[in-house]
C-alpha cells in the first residue's frame, strides 16, 4: 500500500440533466504505484479525459473518492487543492498550451512562479530542467520558434520544475509524428521515470504502448481489465 | 459522497521569507501584455486617444471659463456691486451714480470706487482700426491697477494716457512701447506704461487701462456710467451684511469667487458651449471604452486558454484577477499618461502660433480624467475577470 500513488474508488461522473444526462465515468476504481508508467487508453468518448481530470484534482466526481498520496483531495477547499496541484501534480497538456509571448524559460518557471519562488530563482531552475530535457540553448526563445518535438519537452519541463509525485500526460503524442511521439516517451521513461514519481498517460496511440509498465483501458466510462501484454497483442 | 472537514495539505509549505508573494506573477501577467506589441499599442492607442480628448475637451473649456472671468480676476476687488440682470462681467449694465453713494453709507464697507469697463474702436498709428476693451479706474485710488512692467503709474494721470496690456492680444496693437500713438473717438491717445495681468480676457481684444473719467471722456456713453462697484469690506465678516443692504436696494453683491461662478454657469448652462463640451467628453469616454474594452476582450479571449491551463497546474482564481486587474491598471495609467502629455504638447504647440489660444490643464480636468480612465479599466477588466473565472481546467484537457 505504501508504493500507491493514486488510488480512485467507485468514481462516478455524469453530465447534463434529464434526457439528455450522460455517465461519463461509471464506478471507477484503479490504483497507480510509485516508480510506474501507467497507461489510460480507450476510443475517443470513453471517459479516459474525465477520469483523468477527476484523478488530477480538476473536475469533483459526482461520487467515489481519489486518494494521492493518501491524501482525500476532494475533501481539500478549492485554494487547498490549487496548492496541492501545484506541489504535487505536473500537466503535460495535449496542446501543451505555452504562453507565446514569454521566453521558454519563463514558461517552465511557471509553476515555481506560482510557487512565488523569486523570478530570478525559478528563472535558474527552469534552466536546469531545460538541459535535463535537451534545450538549454533554446531558453530565451519564445515557443513558436520551436518545434511541436521541442515544445513538448518545455511543457514537460514545465510539468517537472516543482519536482511533482505525479505526473500527467494527456494524448503527449496527438500532435507529433510517430518518431517524435516515440522519441518524447521514450525520453519520459528514461529520464524523468523515478521510484519516486508516478507517470499517468492518457493516449490511444498503440505506438507507444511499449513504453508503459501497465495499461488499462476504458470503454463507455468503465474499466475493463486489461494489462499490457493483451495490448501489445493486438 | 461522504464529505469530510476541509483542510489544507500538511505537506505543502507556508511561503518562506525569500519568496515573492505576488510579484513574479505580476511579472508574468506585464511581459504577456507587453509583448503582445499589435495589442498592447492599440490598447495604448485607444486609451491615449481617449484621455487626450477628454482632457482637451475639457482643458478648453476651463480655459474658456477662466477668461470668461478675466477681469474679475485681474481687478481682484473683494466684492462687487452689479445690476442684478448682469450674466457676464462683459455685458455691463450701467449703475445710477446715487448706487455708489448708498454702497459707501452701508457700515462694514470700508472703501467703495467705480469702475468703467467697454469696449471701444481704436484707430491705430498705421490706420488700421482694432476693438479694445477700455477699463477705468477710479481716479482717486486707481484700485485695480494692474502690475506694470514698464513706465509709472502716475503717468496714467497725464493727458491722453492709456496702460496697455501685455498679454496675449498685445500683438494686436501693433506691439505699442511707452510714447505709441492712437486715437479714439477722434481723441488722442498715449501709452504710457505696459502692464501685465494674471488672465487674458475671453474674446480676442486687447485691454487699455484708463482712469474713470477719462474713460467716459473717450468712449461714448448711456447716461448712467459706472459698469460696476468695487467695495472692499472692513472685515469678511462685514461682506452678508453689505449684500444684503445691495440686494435691498435692488442690485446684486457678489463676492470675487461668486461673481466668477456666477460667470461660469452662465457659459456652462445659458449658451451650448457647456453641453457641447460635455458631449466631446462623453464621446471621448465611449470612444475609449470601446477600444480598449474590445482589445482587452479579446486579449482576454485569447489568452483564456492559457488562463485555464494557469489554473489547472494550481493558479487561484485570485491570482488569476490580480493579473487581469494589473494589466488593465497598468495599460490605462499609462495611456492616461500618454493622453496627459499629448495634451499638454498640443496646447503647448498650438499657443507657440496662437497666443490667445484658450485651453488650461488644470487638476479638476486630470482628475475627471482620471476617473474615466479607472472606469474604462474597471469595466475591461470586469469582462476579462468574468471570463477567466468562467474559464474550468476541465475544459483545458478536452481541447
Amino acid at each position: 500500500m505504501a508504493n500507491v500513488a493514486i488510488a480512485a474508488e467507485q468514481i462516478n461522473k455524469w453530465f447534463g440533466e434529464g434526457e439528455a444526462r450522460t455517465h461519463a465515468v461509471k464506478d471507477f476504481s484503479f490504483e497507480a504505484n510509485f516508480g510506474e508508467i501507467l497507461y489510460v487508453v480507450g476510443p475517443s468518448g470513453s471517459g479516459k479525459t474525465t477520469m483523468l481530470s477527476m484523478i488530477s484534482g480538476i473536475l469533483r466526481p459526482n461520487s467515489g473518492t481519489v486518494k494521492i498520496e493518501g491524501t482525500d483531495i476532494w475533501n481539500l477547499d478549492n485554494d487547498a487543492l490549487a496548492e496541492f496541484r501545484l506541489h504535487k501534480i505536473g500537466f503535460v497538456f495535449q496542446d501543451f498550451h505555452l504562453f507565446p509571448r514569454l521566453t521558454t524559460a519563463e514558461n517552465v518557471a511557471i509553476p515555481l512562479i506560482l510557487q512565488k519562488r523569486s523570478w530570478d530563482e525559478a528563472l535558474k531552475e527552469a534552466q536546469v530542467d531545460l538541459e535535463i530535457v535537451g534545450l538549454k540553448d533554446r531558453a530565451q526563445l519564445p515557443p513558436v520558434k520551436l518545434s511541436g518535438g521541442e515544445q513538448q519537452r518545455v511543457a514537460i519541463a514545465r510539468a517537472i520544475i516543482s519536482r511533482p509525485d505525479i505526473l500527467i500526460l494527456d494524448e503527449p503524442t496527438a500532435s507529433l509524428d510517430g518518431d517524435t511521439g516515440r522519441n518524447i516517451v521514450s525520453f519520459v521513461r528514461k529520464n524523468i521515470l523515478t521510484d519516486q514519481r508516478c507517470i499517468v498517460i492518457v493516449t490511444h496511440d498503440s505506438r507507444i504502448y511499449e513504453f508503459a509498465d501497465r495499461i488499462v483501458k476504458m470503454e463507455d466510462g468503465r474499466l475493463m481489465g486489461v494489462d499490457k501484454e493483451k495490448l501489445d497483442a493486438q | 459522497m461522504a464529505r469530510q472537514t476541509r483542510t489544507a495539505h500538511p505537506s505543502i509549505l507556508p511561503i518562506a521569507e525569500n519568496r515573492c508573494p505576488m510579484g513574479g506573477i505580476l511579472r508574468i501577467a506585464y511581459k504577456l501584455l507587453v509583448n503582445d506589441r499589435t495589442k498592447y499599442a492599440a490598447l495604448l492607442i485607444g486609451i491615449t486617444f481617449a484621455v487626450f480628448l477628454m482632457i482637451e475637451m475639457t482643458s478648453l473649456f476651463a480655459g474658456i471659463l477662466a477668461r470668461s472671468s478675466a477681469t474679475v480676476i485681474n481687478i481682484g476687488a473683494s466684492v462687487w456691486v452689479m445690476d442684478p440682470a448682469i450674466q457676464t462681467v462683459a455685458n455691463t449694465i450701467p449703475l445710477p451714480d446715487y448706487v455708489l453713494d448708498e454702497v459707501r453709507s452701508i457700515p462694514g464697507v470700508k472703501y467703495a470706487v467705480p469702475l468703467y469697463s467697454g469696449a471701444a474702436l481704436l484707430k491705430l498709428h498705421d490706420g488700421t482700426y482694432q476693438a479694445v476693451n477700455i477699463v477705468g479706474l477710479d481716479d482717486t485710488s486707481l484700485f485695480g491697477r494692474p502690475l506694470l512692467d514698464t513706465g509709472n503709474i502716475e503717468d496714467i494721470f497725464a493727458e491722453n494716457a492709456f496702460i496697455a496690456v501685455k498679454d496675449s492680444e498685445f500683438y494686436k496693437l501693433q506691439n505699442p512701447a511707452i510714447g505709441t500713438e492712437f486715437e479714439l473717438n477722434d481723441h488722442r491717445g498715449v501709452i504710457v506704461g505696459i502692464a501685465h495681468v494674471s488672465s487674458s480676457g475671453l474674446f480676442g481684444v486687447p485691454t487699455l487701462y484708463t482712469t474713470y473719467n477719462r474713460a467716459l471722456q473717450y468712449v461714448p456713453n448711456p447716461r448712467f456710467t459706472m459698469s460696476y462697484l468695487l467695495v472692499e469690506p472692513k472685515t469678511p465678516a462685514d461682506i452678508a451684511l453689505i449684500k444684503q443692504q445691495v440686494t435691498a436696494d435692488g442690485y446684486l453683491a457678489l463676492t470675487k469667487g461668486e461673481f466668477i461662478d456666477k460667470i461660469s454657469n452662465f457659459y456652462k448652462y445659458q449658451t451650448g458651449i457647456g453641453t457641447n463640451m460635455l458631449i466631446m467628453t462623453v464621446i471621448s469616454f465611449i470612444i475609449g471604452l470601446s477600444i480598449s474594452g474590445q482589445t482587452f476582450y479579446t486579449f482576454v479571449i485569447e489568452n483564456l486558454e492559457k488562463f485555464g491551463a494557469l489554473k489547472a497546474i494550481g493558479a487561484k482564481g485570485r491570482e488569476l484577477i490580480l493579473m487581469i486587474l494589473f494589466q488593465a491598471t497598468f495599460v490605462s495609467l499609462t495611456g492616461y499618461g500618454m493622453g496627459v502629455g499629448l495634451c499638454a504638447l498640443i496646447i503647448w504647440l498650438a499657443r507657440l502660433n496662437l497666443p490667445d489660444y484658450a485651453a488650461m490643464i488644470t487638476y479638476g480636468n486630470l482628475g475627471l480624467a482620471f476617473v474615466m480612465v479607472v472606469v474604462i479599466a474597471g469595466i475591461s477588466s470586469y469582462v476579462g475577470v468574468r471570463k477567466v473565472l468562467r474559464i474550468e481546467p476541465f475544459d483545458i484537457f478536452r481541447g
